[in-house]
């Protein structure tokens, strides 16, 4: 599925919820589908600094796409890098890199959050990006 | 006994709805809300006083002065400090801890001296001094934290040495709430001719606080956490300790006569307020004081104390709930954290119903590493917080659980 279907799949579901409390519901059952990591890879290289809770993103290139596997020990942040993960995973660098995360604003996540919380949101953001970002380039390289 | 309605109604941050539900605010440990006496004070300062202070002779420029000063000699009576000039505006605690480890290193700390400070301290009062000991080759020695949140005095006796040149240690800490043995920690250092700087921040909105009976040689704190604006701070300085000490920042205000080939400074408490000082905010602070005093000191700290027993006893109850500093001798604050549920987790929902609490490490890493802690949930309560609010916080935690769970 492209990033932009995937992402309008998502706003229609968060459409279903009328108050906040089951939007965060819902974002908690996401966290607590996310597959995880094994504990081989909670470790600092794969740390993402400025989140209130800790989160861990790796990254694998196969086939000209990017696959993202996440964790971290709050659930909540697991539903918003569920997210992240479920738009963002399987699809090339250049469509990650370009894509704007427009999908969180219309789900109200963004805005929602406050400004400690959407730092640690930008920073997973930034490194889905950086990973992707990276892959472009040697690909370009080869 | 307080009178929380009336109390209440004159804290106008206090009444809003947050997320749809009305606010509690537990979150007085990071910044309490102003009073409206303050608000007004603030803006009549500048509605109709506002000038540079000592530097003009026109009416308004004195009025300034004036009540600025005035504001100094109620700071000074607040805490009894021995005179005025040993009151020194800063922007902040973190202002008044930076000022002292500069001034005073620059002349008192070389090469394999030693200082020491708690295991509990906010970073703001490690990390000044921290610098401090790199740059003079310099040791820092970290008092232990016993696992009911109280300072290991024995592990202080052990490391007090004849070359330890300073001491700083918080009065309450803002995590756990424990109150230090300060008095007892002051004596011991005096006993070796040890000077002793008190963090304040969590200690002047709790207790009385009478530098002349503790005998400290300073004690830093900030008015955004007395009910005062933000920006404002006090350094009080023991004048033979504040006499020896070389400035901290140079410009105005400061100097007595400048030549180009020579400056001399000016008296105290001059000396360390260089610039253009925040005048408004010192006119706030002093508001404040006298707000808080014809409420009355002894009546908060009981107002608080009930709700310290009433919140540790209802928090008990829950289920996975563990709270961090169990010490008897505690302050309104009380940490928290549950076996099976993230503090940010909960934090965010406690906010999605109205609740402000702090999570995470509060600026007190070392001490979240001591208790093998990412972060905790605090909840600080000020003299306008009621026990419905408590029991607010105690469902809203039951409506949480019941979501992770
Ligand atoms: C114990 C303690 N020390 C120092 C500070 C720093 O105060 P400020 O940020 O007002 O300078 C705080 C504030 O959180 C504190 O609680």
């Amino acid at each position: 599925m492209s990033i932009e279907s995937s992402a309008a799949e998502i706003v229609e579901e968060f459409e279903m919820f009328d108050t906040w409390l089951d939007k965060y519901n819902y974002i908690i059952e996401l966290g607590q589908e996310l597959e995880g990591l094994d504990s081989q890879f909670k470790e600092q290289k794969y740390l993402i600094s400025g989140c209130q809770s800790q989160v861990w993103l790796t990254a694998e290139f196969n086939d000209g796409k990017v696959y993202f596997k996440a964790d971290s020990d709050a659930i909540i942040t697991k539903g918003i890098v569920y997210l992240l993960i479920r738009v963002l995973s399987g699809n090339t660098p250049t469509a990650i890199v370009d894509y704007d995360l427009s999908f969180l604003e219309k789900i109200g996540l963004k805005e929602h959050l406050s400004p400690t919380r959407s730092n640690g949101l930008n920073s997973m953001i930034k490194q889905i990006k950086l990973y992707a970002l990276v892959y472009q380039t040697k690909e370009k390289q080869r | 006994m307080l009178d929380i309605k009336k109390i209440r109604s004159e804290f106008p941050a206090l009444h809003q709805m947050v997320h749809d539900s009305p606010l509690v605010y537990f979150d007085n440990g990071a910044t309490t809300q102003k009073p409206d006496v303050v608000i007004e004070r603030v803006q009549h300062y500048y509605e109709n006083e506002n000038s540079n202070i000592h530097r003009g002779v026109h009416y308004l420029s004195q009025e300034a002065t004036s009540r600025h000063e005035e504001a100094r000699v109620i700071i000074q009576k607040f805490i009894n400090a021995a005179d005025s000039k040993e009151i020194i505006f800063t922007k902040g605690t973190t202002e008044s801890i930076n000022l002292v480890a500069s001034s005073f290193s620059k002349k008192f700390i070389s090469e394999g001296d030693e200082i020491i400070v708690t295991e509990m301290e906010h970073h703001a009062n490690i990390v000044p001094w921290q610098q401090v000991c790199e740059e003079k080759g310099a040791h820092l020695k970290v008092v232990a934290v016993l696992e009911d949140g109280s300072l290991d005095m024995e592990s202080y006796k052990m490391l007090l040495s004849d070359r330890t040149k300073i001491i700083a240690v918080t009065h309450i800490s803002n995590v756990t709430g424990v109150i230090n043995p300060i008095k007892e920690i002051i004596e011991l250092a005096h006993g070796q001719n040890i000077p002793v700087l008190i963090d304040g921040a969590q200690g002047v909105s709790h207790t009385k606080v009478d530098v002349q009976e503790l005998d400290c040689d300073f004690y830093v704190f900030s008015g955004h956490k007395l009910f005062a604006p933000m920006g404002i701070g006090v350094l009080y300085g023991k004048e033979s300790w504040l006499e020896k000490l070389p400035p901290y920042q140079t410009g105005g205000e400061m100097i007595k006569n400048v030549s180009f080939e020579r400056t001399t400074f000016n008296e105290l408490p001059f000396k360390f307020e260089a610039g253009t000082p925040n005048v408004g905010g010192a006119l706030g602070l002093a508001a404040a004081i006298e707000y808080i005093t014809a409420i009355g000191i002894e009546d908060i700290e009981a107002h608080e104390k009930e709700l310290l027993d009433y919140g540790t006893q209802q928090l008990s109850k829950i289920e996975n709930l563990r709270i961090i500093g169990t010490s008897d001798n505690k302050a309104s604050v009380i940490s928290f954290i549950f076996e099976d549920i993230h503090h940010y987790d909960a934090g965010t929902i406690l906010d999605q119903l109205g609740i402000a609490v702090r999570t995470g490490n509060h600026c007190a890493q070392p001490l979240m590493k001591r208790f093998g802690l990412s972060g905790t949930i605090r909840a600080a309560f000020a003299f306008y917080n009621t026990k419905e609010e408590i029991d607010k916080l105690v469902s809203s935690i039951n409506r949480v659980r019941k979501m992770f769970i």
